[in-house]
């Protein structure tokens, strides 16, 4: 066993198996302000910037959703009616949890 | 806020921390419930202390955490190390996508500010900086105070579900275990500005669900992403 080998097998590993995610995963956190900021911005470009919030939210949560059924479709749907109504974040999601409770302690 | 903010010129400022601090708080239970559970998962498998809150501090980024902790070596070698790194890349390659809307916003801050921001970048602090962004904020201390606290609680929380796991009660009474996606649907209902700009959302989650069905991972949520973006490049 060389030296690099016998110092990873080393509780050292753990420190380097740590430190490598937090490479990788930094190098994703910022690999897409700096791919934008080399990117000349057309009108094109900007129209499909402006979708892209709200299509990594669907993107996100409907398959998750769907996966979970109906209840899981009724309280997003009551968390997205009382946030419409209220405008508070916090009142739309507690009116979808609380759906999603009330809906499994009687299902 | 029903005032616009005077300034729509991005800047940066203390009082801002703070109110991007009481702004993360809808974002609190789901980082809570996740966090106590990696660390009741890190605490079962095994994992020291020091080794769990280095993996919430430093890769900070749930899924990859507990994807992370299947393949956890009690003996690493180069071969292990790097399939870790090959997972945690293609978990958290969205990240990516979040980091491109967020370009516009931190193109003048500092380079060492914006690496700090990015560092603590989350798709529950994201929601809320776009939310707030959407509706006029153009504060970056709010984006950096919101992802500081939630970065705290991320950790207290780990802290606390690696010696107290055992008396979490169970998520799903409280539907707890869909906390992430309906805080995510909360979030997406500031960002409604008509049916039209939001058909590109559709086909974002048409597509989402297709990639879902057929291939397994997280590559769902960049392919929807993605077509989301090239719908709207191309409806007028």
């Amino acid at each position: 066993m060389n030296g690099f080998a016998s110092f990873i097998a080393s509780p050292w590993g753990s420190v380097l198996a740590i430190a490598g995610m937090t490479l990788v995963t930094f190098l994703c956190r910022i690999a897409g302000v700096v791919v934008m900021s080399r990117v000349r911005i057309t009108p094109r470009i900007e129209r499909g910037l402006r979708a892209l919030p709200g299509s990594i939210i669907l993107a996100t949560i409907l398959p998750v959703v769907i996966d979970n059924g109906w209840p899981a479709m009724i309280a997003l749907a009551a968390a997205i009616i009382a946030m419409a109504v209220t405008r508070i974040d916090i009142v739309g999601l507690v009116a979808g949890l609380g759906t999603l409770a009330v809906i499994r302690a009687f299902g | 806020m029903t005032l616009m903010p005077p300034a729509l010129r991005p800047h940066f400022s203390y009082s801002g921390l703070r109110h991007g601090a009481r702004a993360a708080l809808p974002a609190f239970p789901g980082f809570i419930m996740f966090a106590l559970a990696f660390g009741t998962a890190a605490a079962q498998k095994g994992l020291s202390l020091g080794e769990t809150l280095g993996l919430s501090g430093f890769v900070y980024a749930g899924a990859s955490q507990m994807v992370g902790l299947e393949i956890w070596q009690q003996v690493w070698t180069p071969a292990t190390i790097l399939t870790i790194m090959t997972v945690t890349a293609v978990v958290n390659a969205r990240m990516i996508m979040l980091g491109a809307t967020l370009q516009p916003w931190l193109k003048h801050e500092p380079l060492p500010r914006t690496a700090l921001n990015l560092f603590l970048l989350t798709e529950a602090g994201w929601l809320i900086g776009t939310r707030y962004h959407t509706e006029g904020g153009r504060d970056v201390g709010v984006l950096l105070g919101c992802a500081l606290i939630l970065w705290l609680v991320w950790l207290v929380a780990t802290f606390a579900g690696f010696f107290a796991g055992a008396l979490v009660p169970e998520p799903r009474r409280f539907g707890l275990d869909l906390v992430m996606p309906i805080f995510f649907g909360v979030m997406l209902v500031p960002l409604w500005k008509g049916f039209k700009p939001a058909l590109p959302w559709l086909v974002a989650g048409l597509v989402s669900l297709i990639v879902h069905a057929l291939v397994p991972g997280y590559l769902f949520i960049i392919a929807g992403a993605l077509a989301g973006v090239v719908a709207g490049m191309l409806i007028e």
